[in-house]
Parts: C-alpha cells; structure tokens; sequence
C-alpha cells in the first residue's frame, strides 16, 4: 500500500499520465512501439527520480498494448505483434460499422486483464522471488538458456533466422572487458569499446535508426482511408457476450506471460481459438465476432502484465520492452534479480501500483478518445520518422557524449535495417544483448565454483530439468514431422491429436494465415 | 484544349468539380479530373477510393462531357501534379477549390493554392466552399 502512495503524488501521476499518452501514441502508430519509445525516453531519465521513469515506462508499456488494437480494428494495420489477431474479427466488425463496439470492448477487455494480470503479479511475483532466491548460479544459468531458446526458437516463424539473430546480440553482448580476466574482446583496438556497447545505443540503433531506414525505404505506401467512429459504447448483448471471454482470455494470456519464455501471440492466438470454440454464434467468427476481439485482446494485455514477473521477480525480460527497462534499471546502478524486491521494496512496489493507476488512466483516456488517436495516423511520415531520427542521435550522442557512439548508432542502425530486410526477427538480439553478458556472469560463476568442470553445468538437479526440457522444446516440432511424414497425413493418430481443429472446419485453418501471416510479417518488425 | 481541375472529396472540392464540368460543356473541351495522394500517410481520406471512382465516373458521363480522371497513390505533391499536367496538356483553365488558411498555417505548411496561383502559365478559377454572398 506504500506503493500507491509513493504513485499518487502528483509528480509521479504526472508522469504516468505522460507514459500513457505517449504509449497510446506509439501503440497506435504501427511501426512504432514501446519499447523504441523507452529506449528514445532513456537519456532524457539520467536526470529523474528512478520511480518516476520507470512509472512513466509502466504506463507506455501498457499504453503500447491499448493503443495496437486501435489499429488493427480501425485499418486492418496492427501496430503490435500481439493484436495481430484481433485485427481479424475487429477489423471486419467496423467495416460492418460495429467499430465503436469493437473499440469498447477492446479497451474494457484490456482494462479487466490488466487489472487481473496486475494483481496476479503481486500474488506470483513474490513467491518466484522466494523459490528464486535458492537458485544457484548453474540453475539461473539454465534458466536464461531456457529463455532465449523458447523466445528464439520456439516463438519466431523461422529457427535460422531466430538464431542468427540471437547470435548477432550475443557477439554484440560480448563486446568489452572481459569481466573476470580483464581481457579486452572483440574491441579491435578501438578505444571506446572496451568499456562495452551502450545498451542505448544499441537499443535506439536497433528500434528508431533501423525502423527509420525501413520506413524510408518503403516510405509510400496506398493509403487507406478512416471508417468513421463515434465514441466507443457497448450495448447490453455487448457485455453479455464479451465478459466470459474477458476471463478466459486473462487466465491464457498471465500463465504465458509470466513464463520466461513469453510472448503475447501464442495466447492471444489460443484465445481466438476458444472463444471460437465456445461461442453461441459461431457463424459469426470471420464476420466480425466481438468474442473474437474481446478474448484476444485480455490475453495480449494479461501477457503484458504476466512478463513483468519474470523482469522484476528474476532479472530476466522475456519481451523487448521489459528488456530496455531492465537495461535502464542497470544503467540506474540497481541489480536486477530476485534481491529487488528486498533491496529495492520502495521501487517496486510504486511501480505495481502505477500498474494499476495506469491501468485505469488508459481506460480513462482511450474509450472516449479512441477517434482522436485515429487521426495520428494522417501524420506525414516523413515528419514523424524526421522527428524520431534527431531523438535517436540526440540521445544516443548524450550517453557518454563521444562521437564514437555516433558511428556506432549508425553502424548498428544498418544492422537494424539489415535484420529488417532479411526477415530476422529483432527480439532476440535485444535479448541477446541484454540477458547474454547475465548469462555469461552466471556461467563463469558456475565454472569458479566447480573449478572449470564442465560437469559444474548440471550440478543442480533444477538445471538438469530445464536442460531436458529445452531439448524437448527444440526436439518436439521435429519430431511430430517426422513422424507425420512416417504416417502420412491421412494418419488416424494425428487426427485424433488434431481432431478439434479438423472438426472446427477447414476454416480456421485458412481464415489464420490468411489474415496473420501478411499481418504478422509486418507487426513481427514492430515487435516489442 | 483542356480544363484540369484539383478534386478531392470536401465541400471546396466539390465546388470546384461542380463548377469545372459547367465551364466544360459551357466551351464544349475535355475535363481532367485530378486526385492524387503523396501516400507519405498511412491515412488519407483526400484520396477518392474505388466506389468514389466510379460514383466520380458515373457523373461526369451524366454530364455528357468529354472526360479523363488522373488518380495517385502515390504521386507528387499535389500542387506539382495538377501544374505538370496542365503543361502538359496546354490547359486553358485549371480549376482549384480555395480553404481559409491562416497566415501561419500558411508558413508552416505552404499552400498548394498559392503555388498553382503563381506559377501556373494558364487562367486560374479558384472557388470557396459555397459561393453566395
């Protein structure tokens, strides 16, 4: 209850108000997410209170998630990985001129889960933190491992590309001192590596200068045009049809979120698939459903609320946004891990609490201005991206005020756009950026404690777990082909295994990639 | 001969159109219809869609006037489009709709109207939104 009134005073609900505002903002714009606009927002928080910055991110963070469904259900564009599903029934219901009511139920559905999920990190996180303070360094080890191979393979459309880009953050990780040794590696000689790449600048590179060149590349686009809103309201067949999926979208989306694996896709895209399932009107799905916005979108933000709990509860982002706070945390001189909630209860508990006041500020701010964050989308982008570039450099350049850093943003900023062109997904550099040198402090722990053994890696039974199951992860989907190529399609065990899906129609199979894949493809650059 | 008229779907738009197909059949020449968008936004409602197309169509086949329609999506900027077409079709009139601007409005985002008015070698007709007094 400190925590709220820490939040509540007036300086720091300013900055909530401002991290809303400006998340709704970058939600709305697709191409645009949180966690490039907290990576912009991390040289101008050198000179403010720790709280105070990391409230205002909580409230871009969930403004990101609010403001992504506006545009996937007004223009079929979602600003976000994690609303790309909604984009489906959303879209169809305004062009049926059901927008305000898939706005409301959209904002609501978000409210609830948030609020839901917010709750649920205050119960979850404490006891992660209890089981986390005994885990030893092999085990925390596995752990990272676990997170960067589910977040690389087992989320991403492609393994290769997953992986190559994993391994790009981890070499850029690595650039610097050795931490034990004091050797200098990959430095080439350069003086102003060797303290390291700033995480900034790696993070602004990646998010603002390489979406920038992207954009610049594919700066015309046919543009598409407003369907007209009123304020969002719901009528009472509304409600009755959007509070179940609510619920069941929140209890998919936190489980999700809350493991270091992460990520919203996979519950928002189990939730369609259940309200689909389960609901009364299934002719309607396609069509413009409201179950089939209301669900998705408690699982999207239900997941956002869920990955704080692996960032604050272990040290560890499963998402990019989560990742660049942690890196601001770090910046701050405060140790990310299981001892924040012990060295740092003020901190923490501020930042929950502004969870819920953001929470509520959003709902607040976008049910009856949702057609006025529409507008910010006849922005001229060559304005915005203009804008966006003399922040990055400007930040980038008041890290350590060298110009080396410059080269560097632009240098990484071609990498970005590299990544972009080829289709390699952008969360697990960042992630690789940011978890690889955890990990690389774990694992030389590891090797001091067992004097360089190899065998000191599953030294602890929780570690040899974790091993066993990222094998199966990363076996399982080879598996499953190889033995429906053994049994042919037409196999009577794999339909039994997918007998739902088969029963559910031919439908949903070619209604997902018909709308996902041209959507996700774009929402995928966007990640955050 | 030819008349070329900006058009984009608002009441000044409208006007002009309105008054371009009088000016066509008055002096029996053929009308050029422009409607072009920079596709710089990812929203632009002054860009007509495929049933403003053939609504837009439609009319100006009631009117029974010779006719061509010039559509962007991703032309260039507006004011440049209707004065290279205009060149090139040795116009005798353009035809434009005028919206109050403010003289700051003016200086931070220029005015397409202003530059057709200067540097187009043919008369100009330009309208307001509703033209009595």
């Amino acid at each position: 209850m400190g925590g709220f009134a820490a939040a509540l005073t007036p300086i720091n609900l300013l900055f909530a108000f401002a991290g809303v505002i400006l998340g709704t903002a970058v939600g709305v714009l697709p191409g645009i997410g949180p966690a490039m606009a907290v990576a912009l927002l991390l040289p101008l928080t050198f000179g403010m209170e720790t709280s105070s910055a990391l409230i205002m991110f909580a409230g871009i963070y969930y403004g990101g998630m609010y403001g992504g469904s506006t545009t996937s259900i007004l223009l079929n564009t979602p600003g976000e990985s994690a609303t790309v599903i909604t984009a489906i029934e959303g879209h169809k219901m305004a062009k049926a001129g059901r927008a305000a009511q898939a706005l409301a139920t959209a904002a609501i559905g978000s409210f609830v889960a948030g609020t839901i999920g917010t709750a649920l990190l205050v119960t979850v996180a404490p006891i992660v933190v209890k089981f986390a303070v005994s885990l030893g360094a092999p085990s925390y080890f596995a752990i990272m491992v676990l997170a960067l191979v589910t977040v690389t393979a087992v989320l991403g459309s492609s393994k290769i590309r997953g992986f190559a880009s994993l391994g790009l953050g981890l070499a850029i990780g690595l650039v610097g001192m050795d931490p034990v040794s004091g050797q200098q590696r990959l430095t080439f000689g350069f003086a102003p590596l060797v303290d390291g790449m700033d995480i900034v600048v790696v993070a602004v590179a990646i998010f603002a200068i390489g979406e920038a060149l992207w954009i610049a590349a594919h700066l015309r686009t046919s543009p598409a045009r407003t369907i007209p809103v009123g304020a969002p309201w719901m009528g009472k067949e509304d409600w009755k049809r959007s509070w179940k999926p609510w619920l069941r979208g929140t209890a998919f989306g936190f489980p999700f979120g809350a493991l270091p694996a992460g990520g919203a896709e996979v519950p928002t895209f189990l939730s369609y698939v259940t309200e689909k399932k389960l609901s009364k009107h299934p002719e309607e799905f396609g069509h413009g459903a409201i179950e089939g916005v209301a669900g998705p979108e408690a699982a999207n933000n239900a997941s956002a609320a869920g990955t704080l709990t692996p960032m604050l509860a272990l040290g560890l982002p499963t998402n990019a946004t989560a990742a660049v706070m942690l890196a601001f945390l770090t910046m701050k001189g405060i140790q990310p891990g299981p001892l924040l909630f012990e060295n740092e209860p003020d901190l923490v508990w501020a930042l929950i609490a502004s969870l819920f006041i953001g929470n509520t500020l959003l709902l607040l701010i976008n049910l009856p201005l949702a057609p006025l964050w529409a507008k910010l989308l006849k922005i001229p982008r060559p304005y915005l991206y203009a804008g966006i570039l003399f922040f990055a450099t400007l930040g980038a350049f008041s890290v350590n005020m060298q110009v080396a850093d410059l080269w560097l943003l632009l240098l990484i900023g071609l990498l970005g756009f590299a990544l972009r062109r080829f289709g390699l997904p952008v969360l697990p550099l960042i992630l690789g950026v940011i978890i690889g040198p955890m990990a690389e402090e774990q694992l030389r722990k590891t090797f001091q404690l067992s004097a360089g053994e190899v065998s000191g890696l599953w030294s602890e039974p929780l570690a040899v777990g974790i091993y066993v199951l990222i094998a199966v992860l990363l076996l399982l989907p080879v598996l499953i082909s190889v033995i429906r190529r053994k049994r042919g399609t037409a196999s009577a065990a794999a339909e039994a295994l997918l007998g739902d899906d088969a029963a559910g129609g031919p439908e949903p199979e070619q209604a997902k990639p018909g709308h996902g894949n041209e959507n996700s493809k774009a929402a995928e650059r966007n990640e955050s | 001969m030819t008349i070329v008229v900006g058009y984009i779907p608002s009441p000044e738009g409208e006007a002009a159109l309105e008054r371009a197909i009088l000016e066509a059949r008055r002096s029996e020449v053929r009308l050029i219809v422009v409607n072009s968008s920079k596709g710089d936004q990812l929203v632009d409602d002054r860009l007509i869609d495929a049933k403003q197309y053939h609504e837009l169509e439609a009319r100006l086949s009631d009117a029974g006037i010779d006719f061509w329609i010039e559509r962007h999506t991703q032309g260039a900027d507006a004011a440049d489009q209707i004065l290279h077409i205009a060149q090139a079709q040795r116009a005798e009139l353009i035809v434009i709709g005028l919206r109050k601007r403010t003289a700051m409005g003016k200086f931070l985002m220029g005015s397409n109207a202003q530059r057709i008015l200067l540097q187009a070698s043919c008369p100009v007709l330009s309208l307001k939104a509703s033209s009595d007094w």
